[in-house]
């Protein structure tokens, strides 16, 4: 049995019939074909599946995808204008917070959260916003010092 | 070394726009038309005869269109032991031995005929502790072999009882260190497809593309030349893609039964309880020194559970032994390790290969010694540093070397006041509270110019100039995160004179790129950089050699630089370079502007008797420094920061040098503080990230990356390897500052609360 839902993924509207048991991270990946946001665990511990669900950050392998009919969601596709890099997608790159890549898009996810609820946030905020998204390969270093200088160039007007 | 353009820049990695976009494309993404879902059954025994295998229910379920046990392999082994087949019909070993396994046209369906399979075991005797499966009675894991003892090393230089002998001073300690999982936040994956003709395409994460086409063929009976693999963009290795696994075979074969293409991706429970792990191990260690503290000696006895089939795991010794024997200068040294069978996880490669072990005992050792001989660690460590140009007694041939200063700038930067204005307080009893602070020291030697383990360490390359003056080059390396893209990149472009957004790097599918041993051993800076630079200045020569022509000059008055190539000392008198290529297309008689280079470099196999020789053409040293906080009512240590100078030869790109130095430090922490997985008669009783920690950004201290750049005389620009040393000598530098803080040395990981409380307890300090 598969129920309908309507949901706004990245400003676009979509009508898909699921099955009850599907994750909302399952509808973007494998019935939208976003796959961008990452499956790491399925069970909510990694954070590479985070998106905003009505703005809000969710790990979409929590959600079912018909609790989210409805909902409006953005993912890591959604942030760019075009071509041109978000810039906390823009601070990723260019201090080197990137290495294999896999959580990324989590992350800066979280790191967008993050920044709409801190404009300016605080070392020890960014810390503990993004303390839900695992990353293996950076040591976070350079995922905190991206955050923080993206949170100043939105400030100046660079956003 | 201002005159560098390209090297020492911190140029994002060419990947990193479509990463962060979310564009890149990972195994986990691949959809190609018609594929299936693969699912293995694994099983639910530690050791058991299997009897009978049914699965005719799960082939009748709608949508299954392949299910394969044993009886479908062919008979071929694999693995570093040659002791490992896809799927077993007639013994498991290890609850990760696969029995079965299905191809469905969805996730669920796949499930479900899983769950329709019966296997039926006879449940044999198992055994799960190292020591007792050396017993001559023990229950037997492969009944072809003569033991459970898979190999002995026995490694000696000078004479250790002469050197207990002379020592003023000998410690001696036992430790126990756990099991860790590399943790790649992708699970393992590999899709497998057959063309019409009978060719195999495998997208797959491994390191190792060559030898996985060579792996492959052998377990699955079929000729390498039939054998493309395509590695998509990997999410995290540490070494986990340093051998062919079950799945894979077992990929191709669904693949095949089914003639459609059949994906396998793990669960985050399956990586846990189904993918390779750093080897536990027990070891204890003596060493000794003089009054006046020179290090004498290093006497050590070794157990390895290699698990249930032999994977890379159980040749770490090889690289514990070159701690043991050539950290800091030893005049005698003994090693030997017993690499053992049981039914536990077999144990796999990762990151530093065996060295944050035997660094962590090495290390904690060294600073017993120091404090039973009341010196001053640090100098203690200096006093025995190893020096610029000197051989070990191990054959080690020792070229740039920095550790001494590693070592000073490390123990500083720990002295210092921390950025938040705060200053260390003095270590031991604070009033009225159960903190206590303390500061603690390791240093690290690692493999920086390669390591033969293979005959061959090399790795090739092409360098092509076209009509527009795009450079391409095409590297066997492999792109695991670490950012071979961009410092192969920046290498080429410095040579040839160009900007490095000019060039294009080829390195994922063995039908274009050159042979390449694997990314391993911190080899791909040094040795696939130097292959790149050489084909770099052979495309370099062959321009140079027609503008020459072109402009009527001698080519050894020119030079190459802002896609120009000119007169050195008359700059305006040149010719663009994209010219010189349309030139060389558009005569009579052309050619292609294209330089191929193969490195290998000078180093050499250890010998198989003595275990000596010089694996390595550089070594890469370097220092971290831990402040910690230990809570002495709770045992909970918080590291408050850590400074890590490295000798890295030279940094062709700082930015991912401190990456590979931060993530590796991440591990180390993690090693030293949280990270174990639980194995239990076999099984794995933590297989998810709630109960494996990871350090998370809250857990990182700040974390201060000091580059030295000793210049190596071999690498490419004076580099060396740097991608495992980050991790090797983090855990023994939180745990000497444990024990400075507390007096307490810690012989146990991870320091959880409950491990340092026991620990206390047991010196009569808690």
């Amino acid at each position: 049995m598969k129920y309908p839902i309507q949901i706004t993924v990245n400003g676009d509207p979509y009508e898909l019939s699921v099955d009850p048991r599907r994750s909302l991270l399952d509808a973007l990946r494998n019935a939208i074909g976003l796959r961008g946001t990452h499956r790491g665990c399925d069970s909510g511990d990694c954070g590479a599946c985070t998106v905003l669900l009505n703005g809000r950050p969710v790990a979409s392998c929590l959600v079912l995808a018909v609790d989210a009919d409805g909902a409006t969601i953005t993912t890591i596709e959604g942030l760019a204008q075009g071509d041109r890099l978000h810039p906390l997608q823009a601070a990723f790159v260019a201090h080197g917070a990137i290495q294999c890549g896999f959580c990324t898009p989590g992350m800066i996810m979280a790191a967008f959260a993050l920044l709409e609820e801190h404009p300016h946030p605080t070392e020890a905020q960014v810390r503990a916003g993004l303390a839900g998204n695992l990353c293996r390969c950076t040591g976070y270093a350079k995922i905190v010092e991206a955050v923080l200088s993206a949170a100043r160039s939105i400030d100046a007007g660079n956003g | 070394m201002s005159a560098f353009r390209v090297i020492g820049k911190r140029a994002p990695k060419l990947d990193a726009p479509d990463k962060a976009l979310g564009r890149a494309v990972y195994g986990h993404d691949l959809r190609p038309s018609g594929m299936l879902w693969g699912k293995v059954l694994y099983s639910d025994q530690a050791h058991a005869r299997v009897l009978h295998v049914d699965t005719s229910r799960a082939r009748r379920l709608p949508g299954v269109k392949a299910v394969i046990t044993a009886a479908d392999c062919p008979s071929y082994r694999f693995g570093y032991g040659r002791d490992n087949t896809p799927l077993k019909g007639e013994v498991v070993r290890w609850y990760g031995d696969a029995v079965a396994a299905v191809a469905a046209i969805d996730e669920d369906i796949a499930a479900e005929a899983l769950e329709l399979i019966r296997v039926d075991y006879e449940p044999l005797p198992a055994v799960f502790d190292p020591v007792a499966a050396l017993a001559p009675d023990a229950p037997r894991i492969h009944a072809d072999r003569p033991s459970n003892l898979f190999t002995r090393y026995d490694y000696q230089h000078g004479d250790v009882e002469r050197g207990l002998a002379q020592a003023d001073c000998v410690v001696e300690d036992t430790f126990t260190l756990p099991y860790v999982a590399h943790s790649c936040m992708e699970t393992s994956f590999c899709l497998a497809s057959f063309a019409p003709d009978g060719r195999l395409t495998l997208w797959s994460t491994t390191q190792i593309p060559f030898l996985l086409q060579r792996d492959l063929a052998e377990a699955l009976g079929i000729p390498g030349r039939d054998i493309r693999i395509i590695q998509t963009a990997i999410g995290g290795a540490f070494g986990r893609g340093l051998d062919i696994y079950p799945f894979e075979p077992i990929a191709a074969l669904l693949a095949r039964q089914a003639g459609r293409p059949v994906r396998i991706a793990f669960s985050r429970e399956e990586e846990f309880r189904a993918a390779p792990v750093r080897q536990p191990l027990r070891v204890t260690i003596r060493s000794g020194a003089k009054g006046d503290g020179t290090l004498l000696m290093r006497d050590v006895q070794a157990i390895l559970d290699a698990g249930a089939y032999i994977s890379w795991g159980a040749v770490t010794p090889l690289v514990m032994m070159e701690t043991v024997g050539s950290l800091y200068r030893v005049p005698h040294a003994r090693f030997q390790a017993d690499v053992v069978y049981t039914n536990n996880p077999p144990t796999g490669a990762m990151r530093g290969f065996g060295n944050p072990q035997s660094t962590f005992f090495v290390e904690v050792s060294m600073e017993h010694l120091a404090r039973e001989l009341g010196l001053d660690p640090i100098q203690f460590r200096l006093h025995n540093a190893n020096r610029p140009n000197e051989t070990t007694p191990q054959g080690l041939r020792i070229t740039s070397c920095a550790l001494r200063e590693c070592l000073e700038r490390a123990w500083q930067g720990c002295l210092q006041p921390t950025k938040d204005g705060g200053r260390r307080t003095e270590p031991g009893p604070r009033p009225s509270s159960a903190l206590r602070r303390g500061i603690g020291i390791a240093a690290t030697l690692n493999v920086g110019g390669g390591a033969r383990i293979y005959r061959s360490d090399g790795c090739g390359a092409t360098v092509k100039v076209d009509d527009f003056g795009r450079v391409s080059l095409v590297t066997g390396a492999t792109e695991i995160g670490q950012g071979a893209d961009v410092v192969l990149a920046q290498i080429v472009a410095e040579v040839l004179g160009v900007p490095l957004e000019d060039v294009t790097v080829v390195n994922n599918d063995t039908d274009v790129k050159p042979w390449d041993v694997g990314v391993h051993a911190s080899r791909t800076t040094f040795i696939a950089g130097k292959a790149a630079w050489l084909a770099a200045h052979q495309a370099r020569q062959q321009i140079i050699a027609h503008a020459a022509e072109m402009l009527g000059e001698a080519p050894e008055r020119l030079t190459t630089a802002e896609r120009r190539v000119f007169v050195k000392d008359q700059p305006e008198r040149g010719v663009a370079l994209d010219k010189v290529v349309r030139a060389l297309h558009f005569r009579n008689a052309g050619q292609v502007v294209q330089g191929q280079a193969w490195y290998d470099p000078p180093n050499e196999m250890v010998d198989k008797q003595t275990y000596k020789g010089n694996i390595s053409a550089a070594y890469g040293f370097g220092a971290q420094a831990a402040e910690v906080e230990v809570d002495m009512e709770t045992g909970r240590v918080r590291v408050l920061r850590l400074v890590a100078a490295h000798d890295v030869g030279r940094a062709i790109n700082p930015m991912y040098v401190e990456g590979q130095i931060e993530g590796g430090i991440q591990m180390g922490l993690g090693y030293a503080l949280t990270e174990e997985l639980v194995v239990r008669e076999g099984r794995v009783l933590n297989p998810n990230f709630l109960d494996y920690r990871l350090p998370t950004a809250l857990d990182m201290p700040q974390i201060e990356t000091i580059l030295i750049e000793s210049a190596d005389p071999e690498g490419p620009f004076g580099a060396k390897g740097v991608g495992e040393m980050g991790c090797n000598p983090t855990a023994a530098a939180i745990a000497n500052a444990v024990y400075d803080a507390t007096g307490v040395l810690m012989t146990r990981l991870p320091m959880t609360p409950e491990n340092v409380l026991r620990a206390l307890r047991e010196r009569g300090k808690g």
